[in-house]
């Protein structure tokens, strides 16, 4: 299945690059600058949605004691970490040329730092406890407590004042995109999906591989050569 | 480095960037939630007076005025309720334009100006090529012609 979901990443991530950059039409505001939005929204969209994904499985995994959801868990912190990452980095290059400044503590801003910080904090506590299940254990307190973050993140712009715009695109109203960027993000918001789904399910498979390596159907795997 | 060093370094990082969270938030909750005053909200003594602060609204129509010989200008930002003197001296966003938001960063002196040391300019969540912009303006014109006639 991986490779299935792998190939579609990159063919929607050309697709989307593409309209992205040489089919959508220029900004009447930001000119050309804007298009970085093809890239900044797919990717908080995505910091906030794993983010969601990784506290529900560990909060399974905490609640009935099954192994597999906490690795689940496990193995999407480090893509929720990089979309994070990415969010506030492409943030700061559009921020710089448009609003005239890399970095603002307003509450949209923080709010996503924070979650940056929730991700790695969930890594690294994991990292720190050497027995897994206590480790599952421990990260899916992290990551429960920390999904109150994921409203105000969304809301901020809402809720108060901040340099950060309100939403272009929402459930309760027409977007205010032109409809070829609007399909350019979405397909590349597709792409993070696809990239996100065969990079997940790949690093769970390492991680069961590696918890479970005691056992004899691993060890019967790696006789045969296919691990 | 014994592992068990190791673990202890990684509970310390782990400790260290909690608390590193917690504080953002913290802060953010106290100083930074209110972003910027509205000039309504200065008018009415909201804002924090002799403290450095952020104002924030739409630049007034034909207010900006440029200095000749160094970077100072000259322009008032509105709410379309009530409206604030700013003067500023430094380069200006690219997306700096009348009509459009800003939020400056200063204070208010003693003759009611706001003298700024940073200005940033704040865009809306609209996006569409500059001919659709222009049809839209016009349609507005038309609109208000028709209001008039």
């Amino acid at each position: 299945m991986t490779p299935i979901f792998a190939f579609a990443a990159v063919i929607l991530l050309v697709a989307g690059l593409y309209i992205g950059f040489f089919v959508a039409p220029t900004d009447f505001q930001q000119g050309e600058a804007y298009r970085i939005i093809f890239i900044h929204v797919p990717a908080a969209w995505m910091s906030m949605f794993l983010y969601v994904v990784m506290a529900f499985w560990a909060g399974i995994g905490l609640a009935f004691n099954t192994r597999l959801s906490s690795m689940f868990a496990t193995a999407i912190a480090p893509t929720g970490a990089m979309f994070t990452f990415i969010a506030l980095w492409t943030g700061a290059l559009w921020g710089k040329p448009m609003w005239g400044t890399w970095w603002v503590w307003d509450a949209r801003l923080t709010s996503e730092l924070i979650l940056l910080f929730l991700y790695i904090g969930f890594m690294s506590l994991q990292a720190a406890i050497d027995d897994p299940r206590r480790a599952d254990k421990a990260g899916a307190i992290i990551a429960l407590v920390g999904v109150v973050n994921i409203p105000i993140i969304y809301f901020s712009v809402q809720w108060w004042n901040t340099l950060h715009q309100g939403a272009s695109v929402s459930v309760n109203q027409a977007p205010s995109m032109a409809t070829t960027m609007l399909v350019g993000m979405l397909v590349m918001v597709l792409a993070s999906w696809m990239y996100s789904i065969a990079v997940i399910l790949k690093r769970t498979r390492v991680i069961i591989l590696e918890r479970e390596s005691h056992t004899a159907w691993v060890a019967e795997l790696q006789k045969k050569g296919t691990v | 480095m014994k592992p068990r060093h190791k673990k202890l370094v990684i509970i310390a990082s782990a400790v260290t960037a909690l608390g590193v969270a917690s504080i953002l938030v913290l802060n953010a909750f106290q100083s930074n939630l209110v972003f910027f005053f509205s000039p309504s909200q200065v008018i009415a003594k909201e804002a924090p007076i002799g403290k450095s602060f952020r104002i924030g609204g739409l630049v007034a129509e034909g207010s900006v005025q440029r200095d000749d010989r160094s970077t100072t200008v000259r322009f008032a930002v509105t709410d379309t309720a009530q409206t604030i003197p700013v003067v500023y001296t430094g380069i200006l966003p690219d997306l700096f334009r009348e009509g459009k938001g800003v939020v400056a960063q200063g204070k208010i002196s003693a003759n009611g100006i706001f003298e700024a040391d940073e200005v940033l300019a704040k865009h809306d969540e609209n996006y569409m090529p500059p001919e659709a912009a222009e049809a839209l303006e016009q349609a507005a014109k038309a609109q208000k012609a028709s209001l008039v006639q």
